[in-house]
């Protein structure tokens, strides 16, 4: 098996807000994520897909539509977007990275049919991101 | 569908200690063979990048596998501050005794932050260089995934 990962960026503000909580609660759990406004990232996001290479072309996935599926799923949805505001996806959930990326994995994952996705990693800032994967899988996804 | 998938989240540290790779188990000449230039008797440093792996429920509620200030506080005080602009022979006990290699700086790091209460810690990469990194997730592998 080989593994096949693919990066892209996008820029996209959030906040961490939970409406059953209050003020004080709110405050104190997610500290300045709480600002009332909100606030931004340069996302970055590396998809990781596994299989066997094609005898006749030597690719896993053709790179150019894995390109496209994460500019239709990802770039057209989330990129210069309020996540809590503008993702359906993401309605009534916090947009941590977790549930970000477990999002993404969940709208990557029927669309990949080449191959099979094996990780979805996004990175809120460099010193901080979240893995999502089969369970079992390898979460290293040493590619 | 939640079963089905896993999710970690990732943290990354930075600090900077120095060490000398040198066994007592070996004479002058073997350690110098051995280590080459990490043997140098002053020693060297490095800038460490230091990445923590977690997994656990996501908590509907805060969308959050642990609080990162949480966290963030747990491997300060657990690592950083006592590695941080250090020297790991001279003021880490681990490395009284035990080559400061960056194989054994991960074990004793993993060591250091398993009892994490708030998620199960995963595994931990030690990045020395740009260059070169090790990885430890403790020893009971039997039944997971590598």
């Amino acid at each position: 098996m080989v593994l096949l990962t693919r990066k892209i960026e996008f820029a996209a503000s959030h906040v961490y807000n939970n409406p059953n909580l209050s003020a004080e609660e709110n405050r104190r759990i997610f500290g300045k994520c709480n600002n009332p406004h909100g606030h931004g990232h340069n996302y970055t996001l590396e998809v990781t897909v596994e299989g066997e290479p094609d005898p006749v072309t030597g690719m896993v996935l053709d790179l150019k539509e894995l390109k496209e599926i994460l500019e239709r799923e990802v770039m057209q949805r989330m990129d210069h977007r309020h996540l809590n505001y503008e993702v359906a996806e993401l309605a009534g959930q916090i947009p941590t990275c977790e549930n970000v990326a477990r999002v993404i994995w969940q709208l990557l994952e029927p669309k990949i049919t080449q191959g099979r996705l094996h990780r979805v990693r996004l990175y809120e800032s460099p010193d901080l991101f979240a893995d999502c994967y089969r369970n079992g899988a390898n979460a290293a996804g040493k590619s | 569908m939640n079963n089905a998938l896993k999710i970690e989240l990732g943290r990354r540290y930075r600090f900077s200690a120095s060490h000398r790779l040198h066994s007592l188990h070996l004479s002058e000449e073997e350690n110098c063979r051995v280590f080459g230039k990490c043997n140098n008797p002053h020693g060297h440093g490095h800038n460490y990048v230091l990445e923590v792996s977690l997994s656990g429920n996501v908590d509907p509620a805060t969308g959050m596998i642990a609080n990162l200030a949480d966290l963030d506080v747990f491997v300060g005080r657990q690592v950083l501050e006592e590695f941080d602009h250090k020297s790991l022979n001279e003021d880490v006990a681990a490395f009284r005794d035990r080559v400061p290699t960056t194989e054994n700086l991960c074990i004793e790091i993993y060591q250091r932050l398993k009892s994490f209460p708030k998620a199960k810690l995963e595994r931990i990469r030690v990045q020395e260089t740009g260059n070169n990194s090790f990885e430890y997730a403790g020893e009971d592998l039997e039944g997971d995934h590598r």
